[in-house]
């Protein structure tokens, strides 16, 4: 009964999805798959937060529940329910595919909850592509009209090369069984750190890595990124955006920690990655005008920010880096709230159209403000303290200069950060611009996010804890 | 008396009643009322940072008023507050000047009252915890927190560059502190400790020291800011409204200059000594630079502006010359500069609100129709010039003094800026007192209210009492200079006696 109680979130979000796919088959039936998806989020927050101290082992072992992924479901899980109240006018989606629209959402967050509790390789695989193949139908959901037909171009981007890296990563699991006998990762772990010195092992380690490097958008894998954010419709993007991530970083958690901590040139590699992301991702960034293109540039260069944890192969670099992208899920959503409120009829955002947002509607211009600083790395923010923990913990293993190109980098950022800044805070709007009307689910969401990055950053004391103490699951004790 | 006496939490308090007062303000619809509560709630603070003063123990260098508490365990930050003589010196100055500057935005802000009270509120709570942070992290925290709300204040009530003046400023502090934190993560992997107290003690080998203090240079020096690096400053403080002005010179630019007697100097005193003379030359460069930049100025308020680069010369002339008279001088014209130059950039504001411009020629001739103004301008201007009798003559003399033992061709380089001073403060002075007025504009001059006296009377009897009395407020830094000196590891801590007048 206990193992089955573990399943709850998952059991839930399973059950509302069903339930979203009967709202489906009618018509007209918007308003109630958004109070379904709304009902089945906030059941899923709580269920995560009830199962937080379970323990199992489910499905033949391919399954685990532990401190590690429960922590990870409870953050997917807030996103979920803030995605659910973002998503409430779907502007820009067509009115008969809005039920749909719930649905998929529904589904991609499950394969998220599936893939942060995936042991086996062939249900890590599954999982990511439950929650990839949904967000492939998401994108080319946006309305058709005039001058606007980017989206089917980027949902085509979108579905090859996530169908390609996938075909590398699956490319790259077939060495790592080959060596190892085994898809579960506790008996690979077992086995591989021994095996790593052959090329073989870490060609096979790396490639295996491709498909999730993808989801994260590290640099030679970025090539979607900015197409998908602009040609998706806002709320898409805002998905796309920002839970994949969570769940990506967990599994390359999972993945990276079967290196050696010794391992140098896995660790050069990363340092690779890391740098090339954060410098074209930074660079390319600068010179933006449509803010999803901006926020897709700088999310290539956070995705190297993030794999700067993992640069130290060790636990206070894992540590890092989850808390990091927990945080960045939070400091997007809060960017794309924002982008879906502004927007005229979900049309796309370009950074002139914030001009005069502190008059239009100060709630959003302070979100605005606390997103982009704390995107930005300013205390009291999350992205502060995040950056803070990544950076000691790779100075900790002697990577300076991937700290100081870091550093630089975020020097870098700044600009553009400022650029939205400005818009919002220092320009002023056109005569036509009407005060935006907010509704109370966006004030709601406003505020929670607000409390999010502000509270993650000035008492993170208890997710940091929480964090290293779930870290010491991936090492599966008592197994293999 | 022991150190931290006192269990009360005097400094947090001091901190966070600002963020408090913050919670209060979005609640207050009218502006009236948000300008008086902002206003004595800063007053009640600055009274309140008053009752320091008794309970300080000056025979000590040891930090006072310590609080500790664990803030975030597994990257071993902790919540570490204290000051001494030094650090206490700067809070005071923090809370007196800032319900000073509440009264210069009493009309010169005429838009979203509430919002730039807040953003006062918030800068007041970053520079109160930089002044009082222990822990480098929670000392990074507010050190790069204090940008938003000043950048905010520059961006949106700022003159017509305000938003070039305000990314500017905000990019180069930024594109400064960047090192500053690594640095600081450097420091804590080295000494296994954010905690400032346990890393001054910390022998760090030659080479780390070397690129842990270019670190810290590049990040105070631009804050001070030091001969290169001070171009955002014009800028800054040509846009930013009278208060903003006013906290950028009394406080903000303190910050730099801290940071080096409180980072740089303790932290790693092998690598002062060895480039301490160049950012001595640097500083003579920045004293000539500024005083003749500000001799062809003909914008009051950048005048003024590069009058405060020649001022932040003397005082990293005086931290790097290493010795007490140095320090001390230092310390001094850190605090004279608070006063004098807030004082200033109140008067030039008051000017703008008048005349709606700054123009030195548009305003010549003023002191005709505006009598006690031109009094407080005239204080100012001679406290400026370092003035024999008043404040800044005092430090200025200290730091003389002290960097004459090091190097007295270094000194002589130094005197046409101390000429230069005086020639562009009296130029203003007699312009604008003496100046022939044909402007039909003056005409309607009023003279200065209530408000604006209650202004200007504090700073000036501040000007006077420290001119001839500064022995109070040498007293109370000196053990904490004496102890700093000997963390630098200098010989000259014996030269302690002081050549006071």
């Amino acid at each position: 009964m206990t193992t089955l109680l573990a399943f709850l979130p998952e059991f839930i979000l399973l059950a509302g999805a069903l339930a979203l796919f009967v709202v489906a088959l009618g018509d007209a039936q918007e308003k109630i798959a958004r109070v379904v998806t709304l009902v089945t989020a906030a059941a899923v927050l709580l269920a995560t937060l009830f199962t937080f101290n379970q323990q199992a082992v489910l499905f033949n072992g391919a399954f685990r529940v532990d401190p590690f992924s429960q922590f990870l479901k409870i953050a997917i899980a807030f996103g979920y329910l803030c995605l659910g109240l973002l998503s409430r006018e779907l502007c820009d989606i067509n009115g008969r595919t809005r039920p749909e629209y719930h649905l998929f959402l529904s589904f991609s967050v499950l394969g998220l909850l599936l893939l942060v509790s995936s042991v086996d390789l062939i249900t890590l695989v599954l999982a990511l592509e439950l929650s990839s193949f949904a967000l492939y139908l998401l994108v080319p959901m946006r309305r058709e009209r005039v001058g606007q037909k980017v989206q089917m171009e980027s949902a085509i981007k979108y579905l090859m090369f996530g169908i390609a890296a996938t075909g590398v990563m699956l490319f790259g699991m077939s060495y790592l069984y080959g060596l190892t006998g085994s898809t579960s990762l506790p008996v690979i772990l077992a086995q591989l750190p021994a095996l790593l010195d052959s090329p073989l092992a870490l060609a096979g380690l790396a490639l295996t890595l491709a498909g999730l490097l993808y989801k994260l958008a590290v640099f030679p894998f970025h090539f979607w990124t900015p197409d998908v954010y602009q040609g998706a419709a806002n709320e898409t993007a805002g998905l796309i955006a920002s839970l994949p991530k969570v769940g990506a970083v967990a599994v390359l958690v999972r993945l990276v920690s079967l290196a050696a901590p010794d391992n140098a040139s896995f660790a050069m590699l990363l340092t690779g990655l890391a740098i090339a992301s954060m410098v074209y991702g930074n660079l390319i960034a600068l010179v933006q005008t449509d803010l999803k293109r901006l926020l897709g540039f700088s999310g290539i260069a956070h995705a190297g920010y993030a794999l700067v944890g993992f640069v130290s192969l060790d636990d206070a670099g894992y540590a890092a880096a989850l808390y990091y992208i927990v945080g960045y899920m939070l400091m997007v959503l809060a960017c794309f709230v924002v982008i879906c409120r502004v927007s005229r009829d979900g049309a796309n955002v370009s950074i002139a159209d914030l001009a005069g947002l502190h008059r239009r509607s100060p709630m959003l211009a302070v979100t605005l403000l606390i997103a982009v600083f704390a995107l930005a790395g300013l205390p009291p923010f999350v992205g502060f303290m995040g950056k803070l923990s990544l950076l000691t913990a790779a100075l900790a293993q002697g990577h300076m200069t991937l700290v100081v190109i870091t550093v630089i980098n975020s020097a870098v950022a700044i600009y553009y950060y400022l650029r939205i800044v400005r818009a919002a805070f220092f320009g002023e709007a056109e005569e036509t611009a009407a005060p935006l009307k907010l509704n109370w689910s966006t004030v709601a969401l406003c505020l929670l996010l607000i409390v999010g990055i502000t509270g993650l950053g000035l008492v993170p004391a208890g997710v940091v804890d929480t964090i290293s103490r779930s870290l010491a699951a991936i090492r599966y004790p008592g197994v293999g | 008396m022991t150190p931290a006496a006192s269990s009360f939490p005097f400094l947090s308090v001091l901190i966070f009643s600002p963020v408090a007062a913050v919670v209060v303000l979005s609640f207050l619809r009218s502006e009236r009322a948000q300008r008086w509560w902002t206003l004595a709630l800063t007053t009640a603070l600055a009274l309140f940072s008053l009752l320091l003063l008794p309970r300080f123990d000056s025979g000590t260098h040891a930090f006072q008023f310590a609080e500790h508490a664990a803030w975030i365990p597994t990257l071993k930050i902790n919540y570490t507050l204290g000051v001494d003589g030094i650090s206490l010196l700067l809070v005071l100055l923090t809370t007196l000047i800032t319900p000073l500057c509440v009264l210069a935005s009493w009309n010169y802000i005429r838009t979203r009252i509430r919002e730039f009270m807040i953003a006062l509120l918030l800068l007041e709570t970053t520079m109160l915890g930089v002044f009082s942070a222990l822990d480098t992290i929670l000392f990074f925290v507010f050190w790069e927190a204090m940008l938003i709300p000043m950048a905010l204040m520059i961006g949106i009530w700022g003159g017509p560059r305000r938003v070039y003046a305000s990314l500017k400023f905000f990019i180069y502090t930024m594109a400064g502190s960047v090192f500053l934190l690594v640095a600081l993560i450097a420091l804590r992997l080295e000494t296994g400790s954010f905690d400032l107290a346990a890393t001054m003690g910390h022998p760090l080998a030659d080479g780390l020291q070397s690129w842990v203090f270019a670190a810290f240079f590049i990040s105070f020096a631009i804050k001070v800011p030091m001969f290169p690096f001070h171009t955002w400053l014009p800028a800054a403080h040509v846009e930013a409204p009278t208060a903003g002005s006013v906290l950028l010179a009394s406080v903000l630019l303190k910050m730099g200059t801290y940071g080096f007697l409180r980072f740089a100097l303790p932290i790693t005193p092998h690598a002062v000594q060895t480039f301490g003379p160049a950012v001595m030359w640097l500083s003579v460069a920045a004293i000539l630079y500024g005083g003749f930049a500000a001799l062809a100025q003909t914008d009051l308020k950048k005048l003024v502006a590069y009058s405060s680069v020649s001022h932040m010369g003397f005082a990293t002339l005086g931290i790097f010359a290493l010795n007490a008279g140095g320090i001390e001088g230092a310390t001094l014209v850190m605090i004279n500069h608070g006063i004098t130059t807030g004082g200033l950039f109140m008067v030039v504001g008051l000017i703008y609100e008048r005349l709606h411009t700054r123009d030195l020629a548009a305003a010549a001739g003023i002191g005709r129709h505006m009598p006690i103004f031109t009094f407080c301008y005239g204080v100012f201007c001679l406290s400026s010039l370092g003035f024999p009798g008043t404040n800044s003559f005092i430090g200025e003399f200290l730091v003389l003094a002290g960097g004459f033992k090091v190097s007295k061709l270094l000194i002589v380089c130094a005197v046409p800026g101390i000429v230069a001073a005086a020639a562009y403060n009296l130029r203003m002075l007699q312009k604008l007192a003496y100046g022939s007025s044909k402007n039909p504009a003056h005409a309607h001059l009023v003279d200065l209210n209530f408000r604006e006296i209650a202004m200007f009377a504090p700073l000036i009897a501040f000007v006077f009492w420290i001119g001839l009395n500064p022995s109070p407020i040498v007293r109370i830094m000196h053990a904490s200079v004496m102890h700093l000196l000997q963390q630098a590891n200098h010989t000259a801590v014996q030269v302690a006696a002081l050549p006071l007048p």
